[in-house]
């Protein structure tokens, strides 16, 4: 019983991580750059939140903060790209990475001038309730990070192997030339993508101060979503909930299990030891490199 | 304009262009090497901090710079450094057999981590080191019989000859130590360049593809790449120690890497200048930041109340301006002002102009 109560909060952590994993993802799958910033992202979108929501600022009803700051997130998001990112268009990937990893320090900086450095958690109508299953005790953001990823996932896997724009995004990530040539308007597509990752940065950003409080530095726990990300394969959307998951569920059963010093160890070695002997993750998707 | 005219192959391969190249080096060494009689200690303290950031910067531009492989972990080298010098410095070991050693034992380190990292590209490499950096942390503390754990570890001064050398007590004596091992470093590097090993290294980072095709053992260059890096690091590091006197697990913690590799971006990536005047950068923007911050207080009567976060938030900005505005760094744009003089009238804009790529995945699914 103990395990199974163990189980159900890394699973609802691994959610966290699997949702800025699939922030990651979204942008490798259609820009074949890789987002630093995502974990910096979602802190910025919890505090967006608390800022709308919480009495001691605006104090908006929970359900119509919600989509304000998702809008907020998303138009974020998209500025990014319009005014930096796509300067960048043609550039190494590195270049990127660096831009992203100093744009994370940015919002860090912004974000604690803003809001301050005191932990602070988003008042939300699900707080305090609980759901009894079989002796288990499940705390209603628990269930609703749970829901609201798996949907997520599926909604974003769906969109990206069914619709005409996720087929051209991911035309546009695998061969920008090819693309152009199809007709796929490869920035602007870009452009959506980085809001449509501000939104899922944004949704993380909200389940996560549902459940626990932020402060300016929750995005370091970005890492640990790289881990997600890595393990699951850069480039699969239910690969990196899988891989978030096992983060996730890793860490609380590693704590108790392990000794203490070695147990947060754990999620970077899963990473080195995946990065070792499965180079492109679990769930792969390079065959064989061609020149 | 200056033309030179050349005679002789060998001037081709010569580490300096022309005799005023070289008398203008050697004025600015002169000039660094008598910075105790220019500077108060305090200044001094500070050149010596730039230039063991300096060393570091040639370290990682080594395996960034100029054989393309980003590396986001190379504070771990740091701290492996440092701790293997004190660590033989305790054991009775002279300096002057420690030193090296401790870059060595690094180098050493860097090759293990270069086996597994050789298989990884890009992105992966940066996350794979970025993970090992983190582990650094974690290692520390665990091997605290050791390492000395949380608690850290203390060094005073070495002796040299008979000579003390140590931060706080003999400053200037510390401040040549390193500085004789800056240069040492950056003649290497410069010998480095000019032999085919380096042209090796500039190959494998230009393309994988083509230098293969013309015999290079790419996973050799890596190898040998990483050893070198990972050991002029490990000096550096090495020098960090003493130049801190105390240090424990969180010394070279993950943002150090980061800051490492920022650096070296601002300074412009894959010139030996880069890693100077990025560490030079690094040095000098807390003093700048502090001193600007009382400019301000003064002027507009405000608080002076101290910013958190505000070093790195300022440093985020510089970055972000660099890589829209600048993508070659410091150098990078004292190279076309230089040119436009050299030039003058007849610079063109876009004659520094980067080709650009379409980009094609690896993933084909």
């Amino acid at each position: 019983m103990d395990n199974a109560q163990l189980l159900i909060s890394g699973l609802a952590n691994g959610c966290v991580y699997g949702l800025i994993a699939l922030g990651f993802v979204l942008i490798y799958k259609a820009a074949e750059a890789v987002n630093f910033a995502q974990g910096d992202f979602m802190m910025l979108g919890a505090f967006v939140t608390i800022g709308l929501t919480n009495t001691e600022y605006m104090g908006l009803p929970f359900w119509m903060a919600l989509p304000i700051s998702l809008g907020i997130m998303g138009a974020l998001g998209y500025l990014l790209d319009r005014l930096i990112i796509r300067r960048l268009f043609g550039e190494s990937q590195t270049a990127v990475v660096i831009l992203t990893i100093a744009l994370g320090f940015v919002i860090r900086f912004a974000a604690g001038l803003i809001w301050g450095h005191e932990p602070q958690t988003l008042q939300n109508p699900l707080a305090g309730k609980e759901v009894r299953f079989g002796g288990l005790v499940l705390g209603m953001e628990d269930v609703a990070v749970i829901v609201v990823t798996i949907l997520l996932t599926w909604g974003l896997y769906v969109f990206f192997s069914r619709t005409k724009l996720g087929l051209a995004m991911q035309g546009a990530s695998q061969n920008q030339l090819a693309a152009y040539y199809m007709g796929i308007p490869v920035k602007r597509v870009q452009g959506f993508i980085w809001a449509l990752a501000g939104v899922v940065a944004g949704i993380a950003g909200i389940l996560f101060a549902a459940k626990g409080s932020v402060d300016p530095t929750t995005g370091l726990l970005g890492i640990k979503a790289f881990a997600a990300a890595v393990i699951g394969g850069f480039g699969s959307l239910p690969g990196a909930l899988a891989g978030g998951l096992i983060v996730g569920v890793i860490e609380p059963f590693a704590s108790r299990y392990i000794a203490a010093g070695y147990s947060q160890i754990a999620p970077y070695a899963l990473l080195l030891a995946v990065l070792i002997f499965r180079p492109n993750g679990l769930f792969s998707q390079v065959r064989v490199k061609k020149v | 304009m200056r033309i030179v005219f050349k005679t002789n192959y060998m001037q081709d391969i010569r580490p300096w262009k022309d005799a005023y190249q070289l008398c203008l080096y050697l004025i600015l060494l002169a000039v660094v090497a008598a910075a105790p009689w220019w500077l108060d200690d305090f200044y001094l303290g500070e050149l010596t901090n730039v230039l063991i950031w300096a060393i570091a910067g040639l370290g990682l531009m080594i395996l960034t710079g100029h054989t393309g492989q980003v590396s986001l972990g190379h504070a771990a080298f740091l701290a492996f450094g440092c701790y293997a010098n004190v660590i033989l410095l305790e054991a009775g070991v002279p300096f002057l057999i420690a030193f090296p050693l401790a870059g060595i034992l690094t180098g050493l380190a860097g090759v293990t981590v270069a086996i597994p990292a050789l298989r990884l590209h890009g992105i992966y490499l940066a996350i794979f080191t970025m993970a090992l950096s983190i582990l650094m942390d974690d290692v520390i503390v665990l091997a605290e019989p050791i390492t000395g754990g949380v608690a850290g570890k203390y060094l005073g001064g070495v002796e040299i000859f008979g000579f003390l050398v140590d931060r706080w007590g003999t400053p200037v004596q510390f401040f040549w130590l390193v500085l004789g091992v800056a240069m040492l470093v950056t003649l290497g590097y410069i010998n480095l360049l000019r032999a085919p090993l380096g042209r090796s290294f500039i190959a494998v980072r230009d393309s994988e593809v083509s230098a293969q095709a013309m015999g290079v053992d790419i996973a050799r260059t890596k190898m040998i790449s990483f050893a070198l890096s990972c050991a002029v690091c490990g000096w550096a590091g090495a020098l960090m120690g003493m130049y801190s006197g105390a240090f424990n697990n969180e010394t070279f913690s993950v943002l150090i890497s980061i800051q490492l590799l920022m650096m070296i971006v601002i300074g412009g990536l894959g010139s030996i200048h880069g890693a100077f005047l990025g560490a030079i950068v690094i040095g000098f923007l807390p003093q700048f930041l502090s001193i600007s911050k009382e400019y301000v207080g003064a002027v507009f009567g405000g608080n002076t109340v101290a910013i958190p976060g505000l070093e790195f938030g300022i440093f985020g900005m510089i970055l972000i301006a660099f890589i829209l505005f600048e993508p070659m760094g410091l150098y990078g744009r004292w190279l076309k002002i230089r040119t436009w003089f050299e030039l003058f009238p007849f610079y063109r804009k876009d004659m520094f102009k980067r080709q650009k790529s379409y980009l094609k995945t690896e993933r084909l699914r």
